[in-house]
């Protein structure tokens, strides 16, 4: 089917349409780039959230429960659920639908896996891509799941609306908390398996660190970070995801973080999420000009032999290849 | 460049048997030899396995059921799929199954049904060369 008739049949919700679209995204097959310059002039609607947290701690199954609280106040979801591709084999095995499948037959919610395809960082590369086409597609709640993160896997940050960040009693002790990255990315903590014992240890660990890091204490956060978090003090909810305890509160939260958020803080966030995309992009082209046009893998030994030799330095060299690769990139248009 | 082209798999437990192994066994082979499996667990009723296969895009889906009751619910699988004008998806089975009921079930559109015994290299084999697309 032509790309431009699936892109007008998935603007009008149809699951096929937007099912091959996620896939023509993600394996950036013949044409994605076209679907790209379609579906984007349709997205920017949907409220992105992110779930976040480390592995074991409840996300598939909260983010179910998330999906049914939206439901019920009748507002649609597409949920990007992300686990890991193994590095041995390449293959991955997919198992968050596993906690979603009461929603397969209502069509007001579509649900998509993806392995991370040997991206670090918590996200597939196509993640942001299967979330526009969800956006595209009319859903008004977007739900992305994280593969479990540990400390640093910080990449939901700089595509979602709202981050929402788990937390489960007795995975270590308070330094794990304050260790430098995740905890920076929350806009709504939630402290799930709230029955498990040490669950006011971990409340109060997550309300220390927030304090010491309240009044812009981000330096290398930027200063965007800091506004956002200037009047946001991100709010700890205690939850059972098994019985959906406590998840309507947090829903209600992520509300009340977009609309603190309002038009100009929503503007900085994409604003972040735009530049991250970009010189994303533009490195993917450089490095697939590397790999595949002969003419720059040549020129790339030749180089690496008069590195090697002393005859070149490898900063100049580099530059040498980069203008190559550019020259040509831009004559092809 | 379909550089990032990957087979992706359903796997699926149709009807109300509560033994998975067997589909474990299968997703953890079919990853191995590099496919992205995506595993819907327990009690799938056919209209939540065709509605998962065509969210999820996949290219394969891979049912296993032991309870006896593949005569109704692998062909409501397939019926369903045609329904929905799905008709590029290849729907394998596997689990107890006797020979006799096999040639139905290739009749009403199962690639292939694998018994106990199949090595899973025979399976992973059979999706690589039968893959519609």
């Amino acid at each position: 089917m032509a790309v431009q008739e699936l892109v007008s049949r998935a603007l009008a919700h149809d699951v096929r349409a937007v099912s091959r679209l996620i896939s023509i995204v993600e394996d950036r097959r013949e044409g994605f780039e076209e679907v790209y310059a379609s579906i984007y002039p349709h997205t920017g609607k949907a409220h992105v959230i992110g779930v976040t947290g480390p592995p074991g701690s409840g996300k598939s199954t909260f983010v179910d429960k998330m999906a049914l609280e939206y439901r019920a106040a009748g507002r649609t979801v597409g949920v990007v659920a992300v686990d890991p591709t193994s590095p041995f084999s390449g293959g991955a095995l997919l198992g968050d639908r596993l906690r979603m499948q009461r929603h397969a037959l209502d069509e007001g919610v579509f649900i998509r896996s993806m392995g991370t395809r040997g991206r670090l960082g918590g996200l597939s590369t196509a993640t942001s891509g299967a979330v526009d086409v969800l956006d595209a597609a009319g859903f008004d709640v977007v739900l992305i799941e994280t593969v479990g993160v540990g400390q640093s896997e910080v990449e939901i940050a700089s595509l979602a609306d709202t981050v929402i960040l788990i937390q489960v009693p007795g995975l270590g002790d308070d330094i794990q908390v304050i260790k430098a990255g995740i905890m920076e990315i929350g806009d709504v903590f939630v402290v799930n398996k709230k029955d498990r014992p040490g669950v006011e240890r971990v409340v109060a660990e997550i309300k220390m660190a927030l304090d010491l890091s309240a009044p812009g204490g981000h330096p290398e956060g930027g200063a965007d970070r800091d506004a956002d978090r200037r009047q946001w003090r991100p709010p700890i909810l205690m939850t059972m995801a098994e019985s959906g305890e406590g998840v309507a509160e947090v829903v209600e939260a992520c509300a009340a973080h977009l609309e603190h958020l309002g038009g100009a803080g929503l503007m900085e966030r994409r604003l972040r999420r735009a530049r991250a995309e970009t010189m994303e992009i533009v490195s993917q082209r450089i490095w697939r000009g590397l790999r595949e046009r002969p003419d720059a893998r040549q020129e790339a030994e030749r180089l690496a032999a008069a590195i090697a030799e002393r005859r070149i330095d490898p900063y100049s060299a580099a530059i040498d290849l980069y203008k190559l690769l550019i020259s040509a990139e831009s004559a092809r248009g | 460049m379909d550089e990032n082209r990957k087979i992706r798999v359903l796997v699926a437990k149709p009807g109300l048997d509560g033994h998975d192994r067997g589909a474990k066994v299968i997703a953890r082979a079919l990853r191995d030899a590099g496919m992205e499996v995506v595993y819907t667990g327990l009690r799938q009723t056919p209209e939540q396995i065709v509605a998962a296969a065509i969210q999820e895009d996949v290219d394969v889906v891979a049912m296993s059921i032991l309870s006896g009751a593949h005569g109704h619910l692998f062909p409501r699988v397939t019926q369903l799929l045609k329904e929905r004008g799905v008709d590029d998806v290849l729907v394998i089975g596997g689990g107890i199954i006797p020979d006799e009921d096999i040639p139905a079930l290739k009749a009403a559109g199962v690639a292939e049904v694998f018994t106990p015994g199949t090595s899973t290299a025979e399976t992973v084999k059979f999706i690589r060369e039968h893959v519609k697309r």
